[in-house]
């Protein structure tokens, strides 16, 4: 299926980013009582994927939505490609976000529209030229392999095909961060394979910087020990039990961080939450 | 069952109208800034505009009907029984028209805009559009502003022809009034303030409708039934805002026409 990889054939576009693109200090939330984040820290540097684990619960998808500042923190800072986004208005964070590629917890397709215009809204928006537009959509649903889904409703879709429009949609206007908020949450274990897949093969070919939100522990450990082939059009195991260098882990549990760095610093850690919960 | 103290109340609802003002405020800014999404103004007048036709034509002329019988009934005491097309005419154009096309527009068009945005809000479709760049208030709140003010303008004026014409009907076919002194009467006891009483009306009920209703859709919380519960909240406050803001317009404007 050579059609499927018309994005990951492209040039790989190198990270411009010098500086960390995400850059999280002293961060905290509360809804009304509930202290949801408390006084979190932490970067992610270009083409690095962050994967950030922890029970249900605690924070992770508040913590995307505070990265792309649909949601503003009671304290801290948050930089974003170096800009401070708790200090923005909400006009001037539209062009930094156009920067941003985010896929929802529940895909948060446009339900009035079909596949095709949820995937070209962003390209609809700015302006571009309707062929240009009908390309780069043909092109990013091949790369999540769904092009014939192009006329259809979200309605008409699985909960993993929902999934895969929504990956498409983040990718196709090919941002240097992309933000997956639980990407295989309510998924089975064949579909979570599939959208993993498709992380990796954002990750591996055009070096995407990515933070994955997830609490399945099977999905983070693949994408750490696991790469993408293009020419096989599939994920392999690193040879050698390798490891993926560029993707990291930060753990949150009750609003806190309790880990944040490498894979192997993971497995070998001695705190006992975090091996009762690897466990 | 969790009772709210005096204290929360007063603050969440000076919150609520602070909100409230602010997406107001918004959303009519837009106006003045691009881009404006035409396309979906025009889809939103369609929806609004020649989807409530058919409840307007019909609450008008019924209205117009019923306005007749009783007046009549009233003014035939007085053996001013001729006068009836006066009457039909003024209640229909200064407060009738508008305010009961407004309310038949807010039951069926506040509802759908709090139920569809907060639909939209529940399943994060709203932080979507926000995330891939787009104003939310500046593609559903404005064009649903814009389009419900000046299609209730024309439904309006829709409304004042047909409940007239509906007096006409009863005052000629059932109370045999003379068809031509009737439309004369009425045509002649209106004047200048009473039109203009009747067409500025719809303009403020317009916005009351449109912005109420993306208001409550936009801050629906907790799923399905947040859904309901802002649809319904959209209906009430749409409906008694309307009703206090005749009063305050109609106040206005004896005050300043004297009529």
């Amino acid at each position: 299926m050579p059609e499927t990889t018309a994005i990951a054939e492209q040039p790989s576009p190198q990270p411009q980013q010098t500086g960390p693109v995400v850059v999280f200090e002293h961060v905290s939330i509360a809804f009304e009582d509930n202290h949801v984040l408390n006084d979190i820290s932490f970067s992610v540097e270009p083409g690095e994927t962050r994967i950030v684990l922890g029970p249900a619960g605690c924070g992770k998808s508040v913590l995307m939505k505070l990265t792309n500042g649909l949601i503003k923190p009671d304290t801290g800072s948050i930089h974003v490609f170096g800009e401070d986004v708790t200090k923005m208005r909400e006009r001037d964070l539209y062009p930094l976000r156009e920067r941003v590629g985010m896929v929802f917890q529940e895909s948060a397709l446009f339900d009035s529209m079909t596949v095709h215009d949820n995937v070209a809204f962003r390209m609809m928006e700015e302006g571009m030229p309707e062929q240009e537009i009908d390309r780069r959509v043909l092109e990013s649903l091949r790369f999540v392999e769904l092009e014939d889904a192009v006329d259809k409703f979200p309605s008409e879709l699985s909960g993993g095909m929902r999934r895969r429009v929504a990956i498409a949609r983040a990718v196709v206007s090919q941002p240097e961060l992309i933000l997956y908020d639980s990407p295989t949450g309510g998924l089975d274990p064949i579909t979570s394979t599939t959208i993993i897949e498709l992380v990796m093969k954002q990750r591996d070919v055009s070096h995407t910087t990515s933070l994955v939100v997830t609490h399945r522990l099977q999905d983070a450990f693949t994408l750490a020990t696991h790469e993408y082939d293009v020419q096989a059009h599939a994920m392999k195991p690193i040879p050698n039990k390798g490891i993926d260098a560029k993707t990291k882990f930060l753990v949150l549990n009750e609003g806190k961080i309790v880990f944040d760095g490498s894979t192997q610093e993971l497995v070998h850690s001695q705190d006992p939450w975090l091996r009762e919960f690897l466990s | 069952m969790k009772f709210t103290s005096p204290e929360d109340f007063v603050k969440s609802s000076v919150l609520a109208v602070q909100e409230y003002t602010l997406l107001s405020a918004r959303a009519v800014t837009n106006l003045f800034t691009g881009p404006t999404y035409w396309a979906d103004v025009y889809t939103q007048a369609d929806s609004i505009g020649i989807g409530s036709l058919p409840i307007v034509i019909l609450t008008g002329f019924f209205t117009g009907c019923v306005l007749a019988l009783q007046s009549a009934t009233a003014l035939s005491n007085f053996g001013a029984k001729n006068i009836t097309g006066q009457l039909v005419s003024l209640s229909m154009v200064k407060e009738l028209g508008p305010v009961l096309t407004s309310l038949m527009v807010s039951g069926r068009n506040a509802s759908g805009m709090a139920s569809e945005l907060g639909s939209m809000q529940v399943t994060e479709q709203i932080d979507a559009m926000r995330a891939l760049g787009t104003d939310p208030i500046r593609k559903l709140v404005t064009p649903r502003i814009v389009s419900t003010v000046v299609m209730l303008f024309f439904l309006t004026i829709i409304s004042d022809a047909i409940g007239t014409l509906g007096g006409a009907m009863v005052s000629i076919f059932m109370l045999g009034l003379d068809g031509p002194q009737y439309f004369n009467i009425a045509y002649q006891t209106l004047m200048y303030p009473d039109v203009l009483q009747g067409l500025v009306k719809p303009v403020f009920f317009g916005f009351i409708i449109a912005s109420i209703g993306c208001y409550f859709g936009m801050k629906t919380r907790g799923g399905t039934q947040g859904v309901g519960k802002a649809t319904t909240q959209a209906v009430v406050f749409s409906s008694v805002l309307i009703i206090v803001v005749d009063f305050l317009i109609s106040r206005t404007m004896i005050g300043i026409f004297g009529r």
